[in-house]
């Protein structure tokens, strides 16, 4: 996490191509270019710093000869750099933390592999390794049909789920083709065009109760867009009910666990918190779980609903 | 970093990598080139030059050579060690990159995969397009804890506890970070409560200030940072077990713990669920209104029926 980022990253570049291009014998511009996120512009010059190093004594001389005539880069001299440089704490710590999440996920197709490259990462790392052992990210294991997803993914086939929603407390049936899988703060959904709402829909993989993949071809629309995970993964739509709810300091945690379009301090440990929800039932649910940790104050006809399930709920006990 | 220091540095680690013997600083001055012919200016540079090759993580080993100080690199503590990837370990390397975009991380993690690449390993820029995994680094005090952790210093910050109004200020001794359910955890030793503590970072305010030097802080052997971060309260030794009746076709949720359902008559189903926690159960099951009514034992009875009474206080 350095500060200097631009300057370093170029020199760490600097000492990572002539290994790169070594490593390959011959790579084209545009291709070094790409792996290093470069324009071909700014790749020229890195070439020419690189070729015209000259150590002045005790006698000048060149340690580097390359060439990139036609487009094509050849080392055929590389001396002292022709190896890369070791991973820094911050880099095994990137990669271990972020493989050693993925590796945990069940059912997972890919947790073989992530557990083989983890080893042999952490093996080259060597001491740079020690900071990612104090990092990590936990997820949720409840991934069961996570298999079963990615097959259908691989296969380009339909997938047909019985999903529990919790706000309705509802299982329902329906036809999913397939279009991701995300992996986000430590939770898997699956992310495709369900047939039944005719729109792209994002399923908790610890909700999905049955997964199976049908002898369909999945055939997403053309227009079915993924989320552009950059703004965060819940994004409001229009369509959004609005709640608002009073926490008393033991309910502050709502603000916490679920995204919120306003956050108040009304004093005391007190909050006012705004929700957005395509689901009113599922605030209802959440009131009720609250108690005298928290109430809906809008909508009203909201606040009025929930006031009726407890009382329905309190007469069975009368 | 101009052009022109870049250009140094780059001499300056091919200088000193390509040495056997240790280089003294004049020796270095007269290798490479862009030094400034003033002796003072030469040695402030020389000095944060190397500064800058450390930052990056390059090894400069100090020696003597004829009663003077000199420096090389030694190759071997330099180059990443050889590394073979098979190609279903290659392909899910690309994944580690994506985890950590747009985040502090970013950085060091394409920073690693240009060197892997570099090392020979073809991975794919963006890796597999069917499985996209994110970890956000939000909260402002993710750096300077990260940073803390990493160099084994303390730290002291303000605090704001949970149900606590004033923060407080906390000295601790950092052991690890963990993120669960998109947030960021620091688990270490309160050196004010003499204690292991967990510190949920969106309650850290302000800036937190590392002090005293690296390397101060010993994390014990067996520590388990999310263990203590996520599993506070171990469950109890002893289980019980509640009966509660659950609406015929209804309260699926709770069918989902349950360790047995049978029908009653028509209207009811009876559920046998594990209590680990009386309060926590209680507010599961209020979730469900009246298509939960517990029959047993009575602390659950009386608690869901506390926790619906609180919804119409």
């Amino acid at each position: 996490m350095r500060s200097s980022s631009t300057s370093a990253d170029r020199l760490t570049r600097l000492l990572a191509l002539v290994p790169y291009v070594v490593a390959r014998e011959t790579v084209s511009m545009s291709e070094a270019a790409e792996a290093f996120g470069v324009s071909e512009r700014q790749l020229q010059d890195d070439l020419n710093l690189l070729w015209c190093l000259e150590l002045r004594s005790p006698d000048p001389y060149c340690p580097i000869d390359l060439s990139y005539e036609g487009g094509e880069i050849t080392v055929s001299e590389a001396e002292s750099i022709s190896r890369p440089l070791r991973l820094g704490a911050d880099e095994a710590a990137a990669l271990l933390v972020a493989l050693r999440m993925l590796a945990e996920l069940p059912g997972s197709a890919e947790r073989d592999a992530l557990t083989r490259l983890v080893a042999k990462l952490e093996a080259a790392a060597g001491e740079a390794a020690a900071a990612a052992r104090q990092l990590s990210v936990d997820v949720d294991p409840r991934t069961g049909s996570l298999g079963v997803v990615q097959r259908a993914l691989r296969e380009e086939r339909r997938l047909r789920l019985v999903y529990y929603v919790a706000g309705r407390d509802e299982n329902t049936e329906r036809d999913v083709d397939p279009m991701r899988v995300l992996v986000v703060d430590g939770r898997t959904y699956l992310e495709g065009w369900c047939r039944r709402a005719e729109a792209v829909r994002l399923f908790r993989m610890d909700q999905i109760l049955e997964a199976e993949v049908l002898e369909l071809p999945a055939e997403v629309p053309a227009g079915a867009e993924r989320r552009d995970l950059d703004g965060g993964l819940f994004q409001g739509s229009a369509s959004d009910v609005r709640a608002t709810l009073e926490l008393t300091p033991s309910g502050r945690w709502v603000a916490d666990y679920y995204p919120c379009e306003r956050v108040e301090e009304l004093g005391e440990g007190r909050l006012r918190v705004v929700l957005l929800t395509s689901d009113a039932r599922w605030v209802r649910s959440l009131a009720l779980r609250l108690g005298e940790q928290g109430r809906v104050v809008a909508p009203v006809e909201l606040a009025e609903g929930i006031r009726r399930d407890a009382e329905r709920a309190l007469a069975l006990y009368a | 970093m101009s052009r022109r220091k870049t250009d140094r540095l780059l001499h300056l680690v091919v200088c000193l990598l390509a040495t056997r013997r240790y280089l003294t600083a004049a020796q270095i001055r007269q290798a490479v080139p862009g030094y400034p012919e003033s002796d003072e200016a030469f040695k402030r540079m020389f000095e944060r030059d190397k500064e800058e090759l450390r930052e990056l993580g390059i090894p400069l080993e100090v020696g003597a050579e004829e009663d003077e100080t000199g420096y090389r690199i030694p190759p071997q503590a330099y180059e990443l060690p050889e590394l073979h990837l098979t190609s279903d370990e290659a392909a899910v390397l690309g994944l580690a990159a994506r985890v950590w975009k747009q985040t502090n991380l970013a950085e060091a993690a394409s920073g690693a995969l240009f060197k892997l690449r570099a090392a020979g390993i073809e991975t794919d820029p963006e890796g597999s397009s069917v499985l996209e995994p994110r970890v956000g680094t939000d909260e402002p005090a993710f750096p300077a804890l990260y940073e803390a952790v990493r160099d084994g210093r303390v730290v002291s910050f303000d605090y704001r506890a949970m149900g606590r109004s004033e923060p407080q200020r906390r000295l601790v001794e950092p052991w690890g970070l963990t993120s669960g359910r998109g947030r960021w955890y620091l688990v270490g030793y309160d050196r004010v409560r003499r204690a292991p503590r967990v510190f949920r970072l969106s309650r850290v305010l302000g800036e937190v200030v590392a002090q005293g030097p690296e390397g101060a802080v010993r994390v014990p052997e067996d520590v388990d940072i999310r263990k203590i971060a996520f599993e506070r309260e171990e469950r109890p030794a002893e289980r019980r077990s509640a009966r509660v009746r659950l609406r015929r076709g209804r309260a699926l949720g709770v069918r989902r713990w349950a360790v047995s359902v049978a029908g009653v008559d028509e209207a009811w189903d009876e559920a046998e669920l594990h209590v680990w926690d009386v309060e926590f159960l209680a507010a599961s099951l209020a979730r469900f209104a009246d298509d939960v009514l517990v029959v047993d034992p009575p602390d659950l009875r009386e608690a869901v029926i506390r926790q619906l009474k609180g919804v119409l206080s």
